[in-house]
């Protein structure tokens, strides 16, 4: 029932929303999918990554490049890049899955360090600081309206299969890998490979977010391999509620608001951006969702 | 046939043995205790056997396969189970769920990550809770329950694996005299056809309970054989009676 009055009102939104937040609610759509794919690792794996704009990046240069350079259609460009990004996540989960903990978290941000200086410097691929301009969106979905409906649709799909992942009976495996690897291991489960499976998973839907990032904004620059970029998609999961399905979502928009909405009237947003996550995890450590459900139920058991 | 069978296993930690030349040989569904004082190898010896720690040297051998090589989660699928000493649970999850991740182990089910978690696994799960007598506290969380049931969990999480060959570190430590008894009780219920290697502090109890008896001292078996035989030896009551 909720979730039906959620999907009128985003439905209806185009309608009377303007164009600026029509398409400040499709970048919140597209982040969405982003901080969900982070949440897949810290969330339910235990895994904290400071590299998943590497897959975000990867796929949208792919798509931007293939387009460009061998002027391929979106229905060979898009596959492919997922194709790609994923593959490459195969790779990076077998160098970064070497580790856990810290070790995990500073070989994610080693390996997309060097795709951010790669996109930098090789300028004759990527245009280095001048980024990729004069791509296209598929379906000529070029009013603000109809991208919102794509991005929505897209997100809706992306958000229920992972939904489904984390719901599953590996889902649980994944879970338990996080709360006692060690026992997971003595139950007879592969802990290394649901971790690995778990990678690529998140690896694919990092590469999804990527397509639609590309796709919105028709440029793409290195900045959006950064390490300022993954930052921001593991400070949306941490301030929204990590391993919680809903969590993600408001973090992306807390991000995305103050990031796109606050900035046209304070400066320095970004102080505003840290003090707003200090305050979220003082007051609520385990995140907007999870705190806001534990102030309800506390609230209802008074009333 | 042995059940279990340990060549020559050796290992050190930064040039400190811990366990030194360990041979033995379990028989299928015999009641083998490991004592020996703090320090003795009992749990590094576990935890070669299981590979939760690589051997320096040495086989282990589980029903005349050398399974040394395999990873850990590959030799419970080859029968071997085990429990903690200290206890090793999923703290967030119901007592049905914990059984449930132990079913799922064993189970093709694991690998499916687009259906929804089975139903028939938290059936099934409450039949082994049944077993040791929790299914009433099935969906009690595990931070819910006493001390004692989680002892009991633990040991229900092993069954649930139906293996052939038992490893149960301590399964009676920091229980009270109630507890003790009922987890007593559950171990004796273990069926014959399961092999069960014990270490266990308590002299009186595990002496109730083991049929042979392996005494570790500094990493070495001093003293092997029956109850009788080894409180007999005068070794043991040197290093471990303490007269």
């Amino acid at each position: 029932m909720k979730l039906a009055a959620l999907a009128c009102l985003l439905v209806a939104f185009p309608l009377v929303g303007g164009e600026f937040y029509v398409n400040l609610a499709s970048q919140i759509f597209i982040f969405a999918i982003f901080a969900a794919s982070i949440n897949l690792l810290l969330g339910y794996g235990g895994l904290a990554t400071l590299g998943h704009a590497s897959y975000l990046g990867v796929a949208a240069y792919t798509s931007a490049l293939l387009g460009l350079k061998l002027g391929l259609g979106h229905w060979i460009a898009a596959p492919a890049a997922l194709l790609g990004t994923t593959l490459m996540a195969c790779l990076f989960g077998l160098i970064a899955l070497r580790a856990t903990g810290l070790g995990f978290l500073m070989l994610t941000l080693a390996l997309s360090q060097v795709l951010w200086g790669t996109a930098y410097r090789w300028v004759a691929l990527t245009d280095g600081d001048n980024g990729l301009r004069g791509l296209s969106r598929p379906f000529h979905l070029d009013d603000a309206a109809s991208f919102y409906y794509f991005a929505l649709a897209a997100t809706a799909a992306s958000l229920w299969l992972m939904a489904r992942f984390v719901g599953s009976p590996f889902g649980a495996a994944l879970r338990g890998t996080r709360d006692q690897p060690r026992r997971m291991s003595a139950l007879g489960h592969n802990v290394w490979l649901i971790r690995w499976v778990s990678f690529v998973y998140a690896g694919f839907w990092g590469a999804v977010s990527g397509l639609l990032f590309v796709y919105y904004h028709k440029y793409i620059h290195p900045i959006s391999l950064s390490l300022t970029n993954s930052a921001e998609g593991l400070l949306a999961v941490i301030a929204g509620g990590s391993g919680t399905l809903g969590g993600p979502v408001v973090g992306a928009a807390i991000v995305m608001l103050l990031k796109n909405y606050v900035s046209a009237y304070i400066e320095r947003w970004n102080t505003l951006l840290g003090l707003v996550f200090v305050l979220i995890v003082v007051f609520m450590p385990e995140g907007v969702v999870p705190g806001v459900k534990r102030l309800w139920l506390r609230f209802a058991s008074r009333t | 046939m042995a059940a279990l069978r340990l060549q020559n296993l050796r290992k050190s930690f930064g040039g400190l043995p811990a366990i030194s030349d360990v041979s033995l040989e379990v028989a299928p569904g015999e009641r083998r205790l490991i004592i020996g004082p703090n320090g003795a190898g009992k749990t590094t010896l576990f935890n070669l056997v299981t590979g939760d720690l690589p051997r320096d040297a040495g086989n282990v051998i589980l029903f005349e396969e050398d399974v040394t090589r395999l990873a850990p989660h590959h030799r419970v699928h080859r029968g071997l189970a085990r429990t903690y000493q200290i206890i090793t649970l999923f703290p967030k999850d119901t007592l049905e769920h914990n059984i449930a991740l132990s079913l799922l182990g064993l189970s093709k089910l694991r690998w499916n990550a687009f259906r929804s978690f089975d139903a028939d696994l938290y059936v099934e799960a409450r039949a082994v809770l049944a077993r040791v007598g929790l299914e009433h506290l099935a969906k009690r969380g595990i931070a819910e329950v006493a001390y004692g049931d989680k002892r009991r969990v633990e040991i229900a999480m092993a069954l649930a694996q139906k293996p052939r060959v038992l490893l149960l570190d301590e399964p009676l430590a920091g229980l009270s005299r109630e507890e003790r008894a009922t987890v007593k009780q559950l171990i004796a219920a273990i069926p014959r056809e399961v092999t069960v290697v014990m270490i266990e502090h308590d002299m009186d109890t595990a002496l109730d309970m083991a049929e042979r008896i392996t005494v570790l001292h500094y990493g070495r078996v001093i003293v092997e054989g029956t109850r009788a035989e080894v409180v007999a030896d005068p070794k043991t009551r040197e290093v471990y009676l303490g007269h």
